[in-house]
């Protein structure tokens, strides 16, 4: 039974037991029946999405963390690396990696998420997707760097700036507007992921972290930060990464992501080929900081359940929660919906709709559907 | 003095040794600067610094008009915007409609362009600057991108064909979308927003 889609097929001797084994090796690989991938899309193949389907816990590998970059990934030797800081600062201060990497450090879990993430959970819904295709663009890691509050100290912040310019050094010099009260929060500028350096894609050799926030605003490649009293109005701040609502207004610095969930099992493409006991799990988080409840209804949302939120549960993290479900082989249709810890409770797509408007762009985060039809097979959505 | 008011005494001592002691095996503190990184110099400063501002903080000496810019636009930009801003394939840049109301929230179908959406001028100088073209960023000299800025705002129909733009005119320009801009209102909690 293929529990998950990543299994593939690759030679293998029939009685590995009665013959020597491999040497250990310098760098090590995946078992060869373990097929983990990234689909890669845009037009500019600007994205990857990471395989949910396939992942456990709520560690993402840092080879399968979902990708977006507004203008390819940078080549940036370490040696020559340097981020300045200045505006209303009293000491304008250039920081190289070995500096960085010389204050105390700090660690912690956290999502990532594109703010466009679920687009299609919120029009254009194919049954044909799985939780990859649907949400991919979310991965958990543990982020490692030096404190941006420890930086504000150390080049004297003029306590009248409110904001600051972060700018990546990518081709698109990547530019956001970010409120200095964040910087003191929980930011951080961070340079390795899960007990590694980044990887080129996700900001080698440093980037801004801002736990709980939109990705682009976590600006990968940092090699800027210029602190004013006003934001900047960049094109990522105005044309793109604004919502406009039904009010004929748009919506701007909508940084922080909502609450959302998505079951990762049962999804397409997976199957349930026999009735019985199944563990229904997924994966969900908040941007505001912890997830206290994710509940699971198997009848399209009638009646709920709470699930099992597993250990550990952290704040702006992704929460691995799971379900114990005996399906009786008729049809049926998952839901989850996340609750955080300031009460807010995941929406429904009718809701959100209300709220946004049919036009919104970015931050889709209402309930997702897995239909089970009677042959156990799983499609996306609520039909039938 | 009693032998009472004598351990009173040593215990005081040893109180007010003790916590020093204590505080011995504690880590330090941190302190309010490390003394890491270096300076930097104005000149790194200057050569970094790419940001422009509403206000017109940042921008540089040099200037352009539309009929300046449509030639540049031909031969830089033209083979992803399309020949006038319209026809793409990448983002299009030209176009007012629709004039009445911002109904972007409602109909999922508009396209944002520099004439209906952007809210600020200067962005449009700004973004050229930092990222334009796109295989060939910070290519473009002070004079081009002003030229662009002109001729893309006069495709928008926001400024008249003879206009130059410049550091003091560029964020005189007041933008078709400029009042349409609200900050975030979501806060958690029950309500959905």
């Amino acid at each position: 039974m293929l529990r998950r889609g990543a299994l593939g097929q690759a030679a293998t001797p029939s009685a590995p037991s009665r013959q020597l084994g491999a040497s250990a090796t310098a760098l090590g690989a995946r078992a060869p029946n373990e097929r983990l991938a990234r689909v890669v899309g845009g037009t500019l193949h600007e994205i990857s999405l990471t395989p949910l389907q396939d992942l456990h816990g709520i560690v993402t590998p840092s080879d399968l963390h979902y990708e977006r970059h507004h203008a390819g990934v940078p080549r940036i030797d370490p040696h020559a690396y340097k981020l300045l800081v200045h505006g209303m600062v009293d000491r304008p201060t250039v920081f190289d990696l070995s500096a960085l990497r010389r204050f105390p450090a700090v660690s912690r879990f956290h999502f990532l998420e594109c703010s466009g993430n679920g687009e299609s959970a919120y029009r254009n819904m194919r049954r044909d997707q799985s939780p990859q295709l649907v949400d991919g663009l979310t991965s958990t890691s543990e982020w490692t760097g030096v404190s941006l509050a420890t930086l504000l100290r150390e080049v004297g912040v003029n306590p009248r700036a409110t904001w600051f310019l972060a700018e990546g050094g990518d081709a698109g010099l990547m530019a956001r507007s970010i409120p200095v009260a964040k910087a003191w929060d929980d930011a951080m500028i961070a340079y390795s992921q899960n007990g590694e350096a980044l990887r080129p894609e996700q900001g080698y050799p440093a980037r801004l972290l801002l736990p709980g926030w939109e990705g682009n605003t976590n600006v990968k490649w940092i090699r800027r930060l210029e602190f004013a009293d006003r934001p900047f109005m960049t094109r990522d701040e105005t044309s793109k990464y604004t919502d406009p609502l039904p009010n004929g207004t748009a919506r701007m610095f909508s940084f922080v992501m909502d609450a959302k969930s998505i079951i990762t099992f049962p999804a397409y493409p997976a199957t349930l080929p026999d009735r019985g006991w199944w563990d229904v799990t997924g994966l969900a988080w908040s941007g505001r900081g912890r997830i206290t409840r994710v509940e699971v209804s198997t009848d399209g949302g009638t009646t709920w359940s709470s699930a099992v939120l597993e250990q550990p549960v952290l704040s702006k993290c992704h929460t691995r929660f799971c379900f114990p479900w005996k399906w009786n082989g008729r049809e049926a249709v998952l839901m989850s919906r996340a609750t955080d810890e300031t009460g807010y409770v995941q929406p429904t797509l009718a809701q959100l709709r209300a709220a946004r408007g049919a036009g919104t762009r970015y931050h889709f985060n209402n309930i997702r559907a897995w239909h089970i039809a009677g042959d156990g097979s799983v499609t996306f959505g609520v039909g039938g | 003095m009693t032998r009472a008011a004598m351990l009173r005494t040593a215990l005081v001592a040893v109180a007010a040794v003790a916590p020093i002691h204590v505080r011995r095996n504690e880590p330090p503190g941190p302190p309010a600067r490390y003394g890491l990184g270096r300076p930097a110099t104005a000149e790194e400063v200057r050569s970094w610094d790419v940001s422009v501002m509403p206000n017109g903080n940042g921008l540089p000496t040099g200037g352009g008009t539309a009929v300046q810019g449509a030639a540049i636009f031909r031969q830089t930009c033209a083979r992803c915007h399309g020949p006038t801003g319209v026809e793409g394939p990448f983002d299009r840049l030209v176009g007012r409609e629709p004039r009445q109301g911002f109904p972007f929230g409602r109909d999922a179908s508009l396209v944002r362009t520099i004439g209906n959406y952007w809210p600020y001028s200067t962005t449009v100088y700004d973004y050229i600057h930092r990222a334009m073209p796109y295989d060939a960023p910070g290519s473009l000299k002070p004079n081009e991108i002003y030229s662009l800025v002109a001729f893309l705002l006069r495709r928008n129909e926001i400024i008249a064909d003879t206009a130059v733009m410049n550091a003091r005119t560029l964020p005189g320009v007041r933008m078709p979308a400029r009042d349409r801009f609200v900050l975030d209102n979501r806060h958690g909690g029950r309500e959905i927003r």
